[in-house]
């Protein structure tokens, strides 16, 4: 189906081409002569780690940003696109990551959007028009559903219905299965290769290697904002999925960075030193998931994974465990002082952390600036604060010394912390928590959303603080982080543990068999 | 059951027309606005204007039409302001608002103090335009029915707006205005210019309805004498979910309260005034809480919008 399709109308040369184009940032240069072709009948994969540029990129193409250099050509005129409208009307159109829907309106009432404003939507007639659209496409739509109430995989599907509507020549699909399960990822995916088929040109930004290898015909890298690399279709077709996702890796990274993962893989180490976490008989109330009868240990040394299907009261035990929430009965014990019934600030001090998994939320304030982050369950202490008073020598020294260790990657340590990038600011998290007389660590889903790179490093520094003597406690819901670094493996589910297994060779099919409610 | 004679029902209906109407209007401004994702503290300036200056042009001209005209137009020069400064400058929509309310309660005291702080004119009763049949019913009939023409267009508004809202494209511009705006400018349509729109309309409402409360409800210019009305105004918005008839119902209700003082010296009970003009504020407490929870606001409210801003 690929190679049918794609041939003869390739021959056309390409609807959109970016040349040499470079947009600026205060302090940033998004993208640096950025070169791409976009050709008819071709999913066009644009890969590349967050920030480097890919989301700018998407900006001008659809109308948002203007570039500051280069040209933008359609069908090989250059032309200036001024406005999302413009860009519509040349034949873009884009899906974005967050939904552009309005929730409140129907779809039928999203999709008349501008007309005039006096006249009556003819709601009839659109309607008809996109269930047309929808199943000459193979997918199905109710025009008088409220766009709040669908799924995001079904308003992306909803969204791409109303962009072919409008003509669109060239779909650009923005981090689209981000955001998705994995079963909306793979609708999309083979809605993507229908879309081809009939001859338009799509963009599918991502940063999942399988995704793009799985759909894309060409694949350009972006890094850093610059060009990083492509894959032409042929040579794509041709090279076997391994040896594809290592060229890919060498161009998004430039050193092979999933061998790191194979040697560090996990050998069994002698852990089983007197416990420093010991939590018995907790149970916190919930709306949701109440917890109950959790009981586990952690030695000095030893992570010990919790691993569990998202949503099965995880959050509701770091919190617990943190101090964030009410435990109504059990305890919990650091070192032998217990301290269920300790505020955060007091178990901070006896030596208990948390690096919690929404770190714009409630890790850090956006607002403010990095040095005060790495400080922020520390305010009114000395030498930071005297008598109430900041001591900014100290505060900048203190900050500078965590962002050299902690490879933070800012501006200064004056930037507001939010104007970082994912895997900075859990630099900045990190730094904060491990730092001090730490005693016991939980992490909460410490790689969620992070790319390649930062997963990496986030997980060196986890084992560093095992191999520090930190009893850690890593709350995951992705399993290979959880078998490359736990020594043992709590299953958690609706709010209890329901097991806990060595990480031995047979670990995974225990795993299995304890989340799918099977005892071992 | 000696209070609900006849006479103290029709000024009690009387009542909550006549004080209803103002904050009917000011309600359905604000939703209006807030509709369009601008939240509108300056409503009660826009009042003010509104009165100052219809009960002015309706006290130079003789005509009652031409001030309410240019009570209406009042009401809109301080919605310029407001969609200058908030939507096309993004100023913060609060702190405008009061500005805008204070100034306005300023510059109509000195004004009034100039002109008008000896003779104390007054403007004499509207001529009520009694609808055939339904002016015969009793009760409502002489309550409702027999008002001036602004009563009928300010009540045919909620049904102008009904039908905005459910049935044009603007309905739902206004809405995507206030809920995705990124969404209106994606489908083409200029955010800044329709919650322009928006606000003018506004400031249009709510000049009539002080308009309203200086031509009709008093007959006279009196400083601050909207009193709180713009901001029950704001309340009735929120309250009312985006439904203009529920802008309506509250509207009447709060009216009712309003008017109690006048209805229950009508049927001789003698209750202290403070305490019964305390009246629509504790319910506006009171309905808060009842119902407060479960307002509902449009998601990019307060917020200024600026293309491709993350």
């Amino acid at each position: 189906m690929v190679g049918s399709s794609a041939s003869p109308v390739a021959a056309q040369g390409p609807v959109v081409s970016l040349r040499q184009v470079t947009k600026r940032f205060p302090g940033v240069v998004a993208n640096d002569h950025v070169t791409i072709d976009l050709w008819p009948g071709e999913v066009h994969v644009l890969l590349g780690e967050n920030g480097a540029g890919k989301s700018t990129l998407v900006g001008m193409l659809s109308g948002l940003q203007k570039p500051d250099e280069g040209e933008i050509l359609i069908d090989g005129s250059a032309i200036d696109i001024a406005s999302p409208r413009q860009a519509l009307d040349l034949g873009i159109g884009t899906v974005f990551q967050h939904s552009m829907l309005v929730p409140s309106l129907t779809l039928v009432d999203n999709f008349t959007l501008g007309g005039p404003w006096w006249k009556r939507p003819d709601r009839e007639g659109v309607a008809a028009r996109m269930r047309e659209q929808a199943s000459s496409i193979g997918i199905r739509i109710d025009p008088y559903a409220l766009a709040g109430s669908l799924s995001l995989g079904e308003q992306q599907q909803v969204e791409i219905v109303r962009a072919l509507m409008r003509g669109s020549r060239c779909l650009i699909l923005d981090e689209a299965t981000a955001m998705l399960t994995p079963r909306d990822a793979e609708q999309l995916g083979e809605l993507m290769r229908r879309l081809v088929a009939r001859g338009l040109a799509v963009v599918f930004i991502t940063h999942k290697l399988n995704e793009a290898l799985a759909y894309g015909d060409r694949i350009s890298v972006l890094r850093l904002g610059k060009n990083a690399g492509a894959m032409e279709p042929q040579v794509l077709k041709s090279a076997d999925t391994s040896a594809a996702m290592a060229e890919v890796v060498r161009m998004m990274f430039g050193t092979n960075a999933f061998g790191e993962a194979e040697s560090g893989a996990r050998e069994m180490r002698a852990v089983g030193g007197r416990p420093v976490l010991a939590v018995d008989g907790l149970a916190v109330d919930d709306g949701s998931v109440p917890l109950s009868g959790i009981s586990f240990t952690v030695a000095a040394g030893e992570i010990l994974g919790l691993a569990g299907i998202d949503g099965n009261g995880q959050k509701q035990l770091a919190e617990a465990l943190a101090g964030q929430r009410p435990i109504r009965s059990g305890s919990l014990k650091l070192k032998g002082v217990s301290l269920e019934k300790a505020g955060v600030g007091e178990r901070r001090s006896h030596g208990l952390r948390y690096v919690t998994d929404d770190r714009l939320g409630e890790g850090t304030v956006g607002t403010f600036p990095v040095s005060t982050n790495l400080l922020l369950k520390q305010i009114g202490d000395r030498p930071f604060w005297k008598s109430g008073v900041e001591q900014p020598a100290a505060i900048a020294d203190n900050a500078r010394r965590y962002v050299g260790e902690f490879d933070v990657r800012t501006p200064s340590i004056e930037t507001p912390v939010a104007k970082l990038s994912g895997g900075n600011i859990q630099k900045v998290l990190l730094a904060r928590e491990l730092s001090g007389a730490a005693e016991a660590v939980i992490f909460a889903k410490p790689t969620y959303g992070l790319d390649v790179q930062n997963i990496r490093s986030s997980r060196r520094r986890i084992r560093e603080a095992a191999e520090a003597g930190r009893a850690v406690l890593l709350i995951s819901t992705d399993l290979e982080e959880i078998l490359e670094l736990a020594d043992r493996i709590a299953v958690m589910s609706q709010g209890r543990i329901v097991g806990t297994v060595d990480n031995d060779a047979d670990a995974r099919r225990k795993i299995g068999e304890l989340m799918s409610g099977m005892t071992v | 059951m000696g209070l609900f004679t006849e006479a103290f029902l029709t000024s009690l209906v009387l009542g909550a027309v006549v004080a209803g109407i103002p904050l009917l209007l000011a309600g359905l401004g604000e939703q209006l606005s807030e509709k369009a994702g601008v939240l509108n503290i300056g409503l009660e300036g826009m009042m003010l204007i509104g009165a100052y200056m219809g009960f002015l042009i309706a006290y130079v001209s003789g005509s009652t039409t031409l001030g309410f005209a240019f009570g209406a137009l009042g009401g809109m020069a301080v919605a310029a302001i407001m969609a200058l400064l908030c939507v096309r400058l993004g100023l913060n929509q609060i702190v405008i608002g009061i500005a805008l309310t204070l100034g306005a309660e300023g510059i109509t005291a000195l004004l009034h103090n100039i002109q008008f702080s000896r003779t104390y004119p007054r403007l004499d009763a509207m001529d009520t335009l009694p609808i055939p049949l339904l002016s015969g019913i009793p009760v409502i009939g002489p309550a409702v029915f027999d008002r001036p023409v602004i009563v009928y267009i300010a009540i045919l508004l909620v049904f102008v707006m009904i039908y905005v809202f459910r049935a044009t494209h603007l309905g739902s511009a206004l809405q995507a205005a206030g809920d995705k705006p990124a969404a209106l400018d994606a489908a083409g349509v200029d955010v800044i210019c329709t919650r322009t729109v928006a606000v003018l309309c506004t400031g249009l409402f709510a000049g009539l309805g002080g308009a309203f409360m200086s031509i009709v409800g008093a007959g006279v210019f009196v400083p601050f004498m909207t009193h709180g009305n713009g901001f029950i105004g704001i309340v009735l918005a929120m309250l009312a979910r985006g439904k203009p008839l529920w802008v309506l119902g509250g509207a009447l209700l709060f009216g009712a309260c309003l008017s109690m003082t006048t209805a229950l010296q009508v049927a001789g009970v003698d209750i202290p005034t403070d305490v019964i003009q305390m009246l629509p504020f504790a319910m506006v407490m009171l309905v808060l809480i009842l119902a407060g929870r479960r307002a509902s606001l449009p998601l990019a409210l307060g917020s200024s919008y600026v293309r491709g801003a993350r």
